[in-house]
């Protein structure tokens, strides 16, 4: 309803309306847009695109998805084609190759009655001070591991943790099944988790 | 009762934490879980994960590149 109302106040050329929406989605978006870009400025330039296409095509949305998925679409296909990337998703088979072990088996004991059983005890987090958890060191090791994540696994990770979608918005935008999509985002956690594991 | 390898848990732990797993597979990883501290350490990693995923702080455009949307805006609408 709210963003209904929000809407036709874009639509009416209602200067803080639009204001609102690039507050409310503008970091979500810059962010998409970097998984695509060689640069922070090509990712800026593909933002101010995307909005000036939002306001040309504001007419035409008709709430059927959420104004945000609709919003993140006319990015996510525009940034692609501007990396030479298909608009739609790559098939799940082109990933190949991915199936890597969410933790390394070193980790496991190869054999013996408790083969498939921890060789050792991870570190368990949850005694962690949250201001060391939420510090700059462990930021800037999460940032870097998810610059350094495939594309498919970053804009699940982005969406689905970073900016927190439910999953199946995030399928939704990204036109994959939802399975697909917990297989992206379970591969990316484990990379980002392994990114930061001495740090727990 | 419980045949489940460590190994095997932490491959299906975003299923678990994402709730997608059936009611009987749940049931074991659950049981699992109550008496596997490393399992129940690597769960509280990945949380660890989410957590701080949720808390980056939020990217901006430039004030620059801000105030060519704005006026980006005023032109759009002001063409109608």
């Amino acid at each position: 309803v709210g963003e209904r109302a929000l809407v036709a106040r874009l639509r009416s050329g209602d200067e803080a309306a639009f204001r609102e929406l690039v507050a409310a989605h503008g970091s979500a978006l810059l962010r998409l847009a970097l998984i695509y870009s060689p640069s922070r400025a090509v990712a800026e330039e593909v933002v101010q695109e995307t909005w000036i296409a939002v306001l040309r095509a504001i007419d035409g949305f008709e709430g059927r998805a959420s104004l945000r998925t609709w919003i993140s679409r006319i990015l996510v296909n525009a940034a692609r084609r501007r990396a030479g990337l298909e608009a739609r998703s790559v098939p799940f088979s082109a990933l190949g190759g991915d199936d890597e072990p969410a933790v390394d088996p070193a980790w496991f004991q190869r054999e013996g009655p408790h083969a498939g059983h921890w060789a050792r005890f991870p570190v368990d987090p949850s005694t962690l001070p949250e201001e060391r958890l939420l510090g700059a060191e462990i930021r800037e090791r999460v940032q870097g591991a998810i610059a350094e994540l495939r594309t498919p696994q970053r804009e699940v990770f982005v969406l689905r943790d970073v900016e927190g979608w439910p999953g199946h918005e995030v399928s939704e935008l990204l036109e994959i099944t939802p399975g697909h999509q917990r297989v992206l985002l379970h591969r990316a956690r484990n990379r980002v988790r392994r990114a930061i594991e001495d740090l727990l | 009762m419980d045949d489940l390898a460590c190994q095997e848990l932490v491959e299906l732990a975003t299923e678990y934490l994402e709730g997608a797993l059936g009611a009987e597979q749940r049931a074991r990883l659950e049981h699992h879980l109550s008496h596997c501290d490393g399992c129940h350490a690597h769960l509280g990693q990945l949380r660890a994960v989410v957590r701080a995923a949720e808390a980056l702080p939020e990217e901006r455009l430039s004030v620059a590149a801000e105030d060519e949307l704005v006026a980006a805006f005023r032109a759009w609408a002001a063409g109608g």
